[in-house]
């Protein structure tokens, strides 16, 4: 494999300094049914770019997320762009402008394709149809098939399309290359590149080589507790740290 | 030959009247996980203003038994809505006190109407065409049957073209399939959890003003006692599956009339039998969505 460009904001070691963060994270717990599964996280999402979650299985990366979006109980502070949005529900959070693509696509398997997409239309924003079709042409042509009925790849298209319709401030993007062919995964990590251009990521990720592509930025969980912050591509090019933090060992030259 | 079509389409009007109750209690659940225990109340006071409004208006006017139609859909759409706002919403994802409230609110309605329209049933009276028969192959039908039919379909009709068409209506179904991933959009369920309720009281309403016509009496305890069969006709046709609830509305009643005339009066058993072979071969009802 031939070695990934380093970006160059991601100097080893760097560490993004505060009032260039659009989220911020600060203490959170998190459980469900009365079992916590996020014990003590701190995160900042940088206002740039992407920012990677990493993890083993289990380590709570969706929890956090979905206690971000007000989806389980929660606790401890959530800023975004200043304000603090962890007492809100979920869709008053949504209409400030986080967007959210599930771990599991979670389409509406009923409603055609257009219709997941009109109903993610937010009210009052202008909807970014011209972008959605450009990036997924399929879409166009399919949209009037129910959403149910398309092949994993395609329904993962979906549920980006619904992020990226709206101006969202940030979008929180759960595992989106889980299960896909390899054609696809390299599919989805040129529509995240894209957006990350326009709106910052927060990205869980287990394929390191899209990490590696996309990521400036790069937070640790384990046992449900943020251990590492710090640059991407400093994080991944550090072995011991990969063996000891995710379980795999990634080579310096971006052999992951 | 006469007796079973009589049969078959009697059944179909009892098949449309539990229709009417359990297409609301379908969606409620669908949507919000809520077993509406009160929804039968619904049904009865829609019932006893339908009639009340037909009696001031002349009972035996086409006027007036129209005005009871549209009076029970809105005494049953504007009781649902209260309760949903007032009671039921309050209790948002506390799944078992939300149930606790419904029946609580049952109890306490039928003891309301009891106060004020007395525990005797009454008798309604309509248009003299409706307690007429019609015959068709040697049989004799009550025309309130074709009337109850006809009603049914048409509010079966517009609940499909609003889920169908509008904005809300696509919430709905979405809400039915993923209401966290809807509220994750950034819309607020809540609105819809209101509407639903709605049009579930409104279609519990009419059926109560054509309940009362098609049994001859209204009650304080008719709409629960309805209820019973409509929930287990919401569970046959799949939770949440408005087509599921119209197929096994029929299916029910239909065994229901089959049996009380051909097996000695054991319609009711026979309804509970099919109640557990559905559940024991496709625990998700005919229509429902795999668990
Ligand atoms: N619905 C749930 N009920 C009980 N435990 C859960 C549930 N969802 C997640 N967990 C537990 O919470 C922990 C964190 O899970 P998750 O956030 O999905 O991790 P990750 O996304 O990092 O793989 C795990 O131990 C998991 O078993
Ligand atoms: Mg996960």
């Amino acid at each position: 494999m031939t070695p990934a460009p380093v970006p160059e904001t991601a100097a080893p070691g760097a560490v993004v300094g505060s009032g260039e963060h659009i989220l911020s994270v600060r203490g959170l717990t998190a459980h469900v049914a009365g079992q916590q599964v996020v014990e003590h996280v701190d995160l900042e999402v940088a206002a740039t770019g992407v920012t990677a979650l990493l993890g083993r299985n289990g380590v709570g990366k969706t929890s956090t997320i979905k206690a971000v979006m007000g989806l389980i109980g929660r606790t401890g502070r959530i800023d975004l762009a200043g304000q603090d949005i962890s007492g809100l529900p979920t869709h008053k959070v949504a209409q400030l402008g986080v967007g959210y693509v599930p771990e599991d696509r979670e389409v509406f398997s009923a409603l055609t394709v257009s219709e997941n997409l009109r109903i993610a239309e937010r009210p009052g924003h202008a909807h970014q149809y011209d972008l959605v079709y450009d990036l997924f042409p399929e879409l166009k042509q399919r949209a009037g098939q129910a959403a149910g009925t398309l092949s994993g790849g395609q329904q993962q298209m979906v549920s980006l399309a619904r992020a990226l319709l709206n101006d969202n401030r940030v979008l929180l993007v759960d595992e989106p290359t889980k299960g896909l062919a390899p054609r696809l995964v390299q599919e989805v990590g040129q529509v995240l590149a894209r957006a990350a251009e326009v709106v910052p990521v927060l990205l869980v990720e287990q394929n390191l080589q899209v990490v590696r592509e996309l990521a400036q930025h790069a937070v640790v969980l384990t046992g449900g507790r943020s251990v590492h912050h710090g640059a991407a591509a400093a994080f991944l090019n550090d072995p011991e740290l990969t063996q000891r933090l995710l379980g795999v060992s990634t080579g310096a030259e971006g052999s992951v | 030959m006469s007796e079973v079509i009589l049969l078959a389409v009697t059944g179909v009007g009892l098949g449309a009247i539990y229709f009417l109750v359990a297409s609301g209690l379908s969606l409620i659940y669908g949507l919000m996980h809520v077993l509406n225990f009160a929804h039968g109340v619904f049904l009865t006071l829609g019932a006893f203003l339908g009639l009340e409004v037909a009696q001031r208006l002349g009972a035996s006017t086409w006027t007036g038994f129209a005005v009871s139609l549209l009076v029970g859909a809105l005494a049953g759409a504007a009781f649902a809505a209260l309760t949903e706002r007032v009671l039921v919403q309050k209790l948002y994802n506390r799944h078992i006190e939300q149930v606790l409230v419904t029946v609580g609110l049952g109890l306490a309605a039928v003891a309301l109407f009891d106060g004020i329209w007395g525990t005797d049933p009454r008798f309604p009276r309509g248009p003299a065409w409706l307690s007429e028969t019609t015959t068709i192959g040697g049989a004799n039908i009550p025309n309130i049957v074709f009337v109850a039919i006809i009603s049914a379909a048409a509010v079966l009709a517009a609940v499909v073209l609003f889920l169908k068409h509008t904005r809300y209506g696509m919430i709905i179904r979405a809400g039915v399939e993923n209401r966290a991933m809807v509220t994750a959009l950034g819309i607020d369920v809540r609105n819809a959890f209101t509407l639903v309720f709605t049009i579930g009281g409104a279609a519990a309403g009419i059926g109560g003003v054509l309940a009362s016509h098609h049994f001859g009496y209204v009650s304080p305890m008719l709409g629960q006692t309805l209820l019973i069969f409509a929930f287990i006709v919401t569970v046959i046709g799949g939770l949440g599956s408005l087509i599921g609830a119209a197929v096994a509305s029929v299916l029910v009643a239909l065994l229901q009339q089959f049996a009380n005339f051909y097996l000695w009066g054991t319609g009711d058993f026979a309804v509970v039998i099919l109640l557990a072979l559905v559940l024991l071969t496709r625990p998700s009802g005919l229509m429902g969505r795999k668990a």
